[in-house]
């Protein structure tokens, strides 16, 4: 059984479709989405759609900071990066849309393996798991709400990074290698960044998201090209800030 | 865990003679149970002394070995088969290997009282290397490089075993630590893993460096240090010359192994594929002051190096390929009869442009004779006269390479079909990149014999430059 584990992927329906035929021809069978579905880019309505038909049909999804404040925008408008975006999000998102992601959870919780956008320790304040602390923190967290967690995935920090337990006390970063499988032992704790799908921000263009077989425990960061130049087209065709449509040029 | 008896089974193996009873495992000969046949090849089962309940710190080296050694191919390490449960029953099935382990040659020497040859030395070392540098290039440093992790077969081959501390460049470091430890055998160790360096390659040839170092003398460089001070003389500390403990060891073996041994990485050789071309190549090696001394490193030397040594501390590594291709070993095949100026100044032009940027890439210069122009009985035909004559040839070509620091040597390949002999040449020297004529004229017969160049590029393990005529010597020969 393979997971795929997609997020961040930030209204960019051109990413999103070509990370899920990547995960479907690697036979990935069930699919997670670990939240910010929307923000920064310009086809919001057609990502949350495809994300609640495959809820539909048993995929998991969770919210993310970006979600929650498109449906509760700002009244005036923002000059926050995060925010520029929220009102004119909300206005392209149908109220069953609305619904539907903020009546996604913050955490979920399955078997072994839990999945949060941001932190498990206060997943309302959307810490960034930047460092091996923020990471530790993070996993004892999840460890306090099932002593049988042995894998938190997240997203929110755009990058793909594994915090493992190496020999000493706290947690190690590793940097994975696109498309080597990791092996990840369930006998020991793992958490991951798993990459943003929608807006990579580690100079390079293509799209990220990770796949986790839980019967061989691997784990496998994964990088997919995808058409950036139509999403950063219909950025600008959307009159949506020139500098969202320029970051996916540059993978910034 | 507890031995077994033959005749148990695990895991759908059945467990035949125990083989290898040592500190950290117990090794058997298994069969797989049910008279399933074996994969091909004999198997052997280790089984960790220790087991997930003694604490899993002390099962993590078994835990890494089971991951680098499935994620590794190649004839130079055992092929895997198996891998337990950690938690349950850890075991590793591979490929059980008839081989003696280098300890062999040290303790023969030992009971005899005489040192290996040089000769033997150099072919010892050239597998080894070779084996190691298949390593590197799958991105896995060893770490943990030693007589008894260290087997040759009978066809002089070498494979690696053991691979409890090993590094690999796409797996978590499972072993590593926010203080760096010193990870690995303190005999063999490098400087750069005393201060917790992981994944450089040129720690393995320090250790490489070291079993040469005993093989040739019977000494250890270093001796065994226990303390972590007397791990860290390494940082700073030349060993006494070889030729001191043995003064008949020629030079050039000393000038390698002292490379190998240097206490900065970036003094050493900078791949192992390029000590297998030295230790290959006795009679080209540049033997320095270096490898004639008998007397050691000074004072003041020793002092100096002594300072810089504190300073020294743990940096992170690059991809131990990333480091490798940054010392590529170019090869060049230079025609020796018919061929023309302009083919032999368009060969150097593109061997300085494919050496060009890199400081550390190695020339290989190589030209293919056929067997007929030696012959043993009459004396002008002589083999070491035609071969002279020919080196003599490539060294003139070379002339016009800007060599600056690369190193450079030249081979006389005797063999009827020249096409295989090249790449026979680039496989069995990890050569990176091989340039060679284009032989336009052969073009017009190509769709019927594949030429020379045609079959090279199309079976060589390596880039192929095939380059064309170019010019000065159009315009020179222009009709009035």
């Amino acid at each position: 059984m393979k997971l795929a584990l997609l997020s961040d992927i930030h209204s960019n329906i051109q990413a999103f479709d070509a990370c899920v035929a990547d995960a479907r021809a690697r036979g990935a069978t069930q699919f997670a989405f670990i939240g910010d579905y929307v923000g920064y880019g310009a086809n919001p309505s057609e990502v949350v759609d495809r994300i609640m038909a495959m809820v539909d049909d048993g995929a998991v999804a969770i919210i993310g900071n970006h979600d929650a404040i498109a449906c509760n925008p700002p009244a005036a408008p923002s000059d926050v990066l995060g925010e520029m975006t929220a009102a004119w999000t909300y206005d392209q998102l149908s109220a069953e849309q609305r619904k539907f992601l903020i009546e996604c959870p913050r955490i979920h919780v399955d078997g072994n393996v839990l999945l949060v956008h941001a932190t498990a320790d206060a997943p309302e304040r959307w810490h960034y798991v930047r460092d091996e602390r923020s990471a530790a923190d993070s996993l004892n967290a999840a460890v306090k709400i099932s002593d049988e967690i042995r894998y938190v995935f997240g997203g929110h920090v755009h990058r793909q990074t594994l915090y493992y337990q190496g020999q000493g006390r706290g947690l190690m970063a590793f940097a994975p290698t696109a498309g080597a499988a990791v092996p990840v032992s369930a006998h020991r704790r793992w958490i991951a960044t798993i990459g943003s799908v929608g807006q990579p921000r580690d100079g390079r263009t293509d799209a990220m998201y990770a796949l986790f077989d839980r019967e061989k425990a691997q784990l496998t960061f994964t990088r997919v090209p995808y058409d950036y130049g139509s999403a950063a087209d219909a950025i600008r065709a959307a009159g949506l800030p020139e500098f969202f449509a320029d970051r996916l040029l540059r993978g910034q | 865990m507890k031995l077994l008896e033959p005749g148990e089974t695990l895991d759908g193996f059945v467990i035949e003679d125990c083989v290898h009873s040592g500190g950290m495992a117990h090794i058997y000969k298994v069969k797989y149970a049910n008279g399933l046949a074996d994969p091909g090849f004999p198997m052997a089962m280790k089984i960790p002394r220790m087991t997930a309940g003694d604490g899993a710190e002390n099962i993590v080296g078994f835990e890494v070995e089971q991951e680098i050694l499935q994620a590794l191919t190649g004839p130079h390490v055992p092929r895997f088969v198996a891998a337990g449960d950690l938690t349950r029953v850890p075991y590793l099935v591979m490929e059980y290997i008839v081989a003696k382990p280098l300890d062999h040659w040290l303790g023969q020497a030992k009971e005899t009282g005489e040192r290996p040859s040089p000769e033997t030395i150099a072919k010892l070392g050239v597998a080894v290397a070779k084996a190691t540098h298949s390593l590197h290039r799958q991105n896995v440093v060893h770490q943990d490089m030693k007589p008894a992790n260290v087997l040759i077969r009978d066809d002089g081959s070498a494979l690696l075993l053991d691979f409890g501390l090993s590094y690999h460049g796409h797996l978590p470091d499972l072993l590593a630590e926010e203080l760096r430890k010193a990870i690995g055998s303190p005999v063999w160790m490098a400087p750069e893993q005393v201060v917790g360096v992981r994944g450089d390659p040129r720690s393995d040839i320090f250790a490489i460096g070291v079993m040469l170092y005993e093989l040739a003398t019977g000494e250890l460089p270093f001796g065994a240090p226990s303390t972590t001070g007397g791990l860290r003389q390494r940082l700073w500390m030349d060993p006494p010359p070889p030729r001191r403990h043995r003064p008949d060891l020629p030079p050039w073996l000393q000038e390698v192994i002292l490379r190998c041994l240097a206490p900065e990485a970036a003094q050493r050789y900078p791949s192992a594929a390029h000590l297998a071309v030295d230790l290959s190549n006795p009679d080209q090696i540049k033997v320095t002051a270096r490898g004639t001394q008998t007397e050691g490193t000074s004072f003041r030397v020793h002092f100096k190096r002594w300072i810089k040594a504190a300073g020294m501390s743990y940096q992170p590594s690059p991809l131990p390929t990333e480091q490798i291709d940054q010392v590529p070993i170019v090869m060049v095949a230079v025609p020796n009869r018919d061929v023309t100026d302009a083919t032999l100044y368009s060969l150097r032009v593109a061997v300085n442009r494919s050496l060009g940027t890199r400081p550390g890439a190695r020339l290989a210069c190589v030209t293919v004779i056929s067997s007929s122009e030696t012959s043993a009985s009459d004396a002008s035909k002589s083999e070491s006269r035609v071969h002279t004559r020919y080196l003599e040839m490539l060294k003139q070509w070379a002339q016009g390479i800007e060599m600056g620091s690369h190193q450079t040597s030249f081979h006389v390949i005797e063999s009827g079909d020249p096409a295989e002999a090249l790449l026979a040449y680039a496989r069995g020297n990890h050569v990176n990149v091989m340039v060679l004529g284009a032989a336009t004229h052969g073009l017009k017969l190509q769709p019927f014999i594949p030429t020379i160049p045609i079959k090279v590029a199309m079976e060589a393990p390596c880039t192929v430059i095939l380059v064309k005529q170019e010019l000065p010597f159009a315009q020179l020969g222009a009709p009035d």
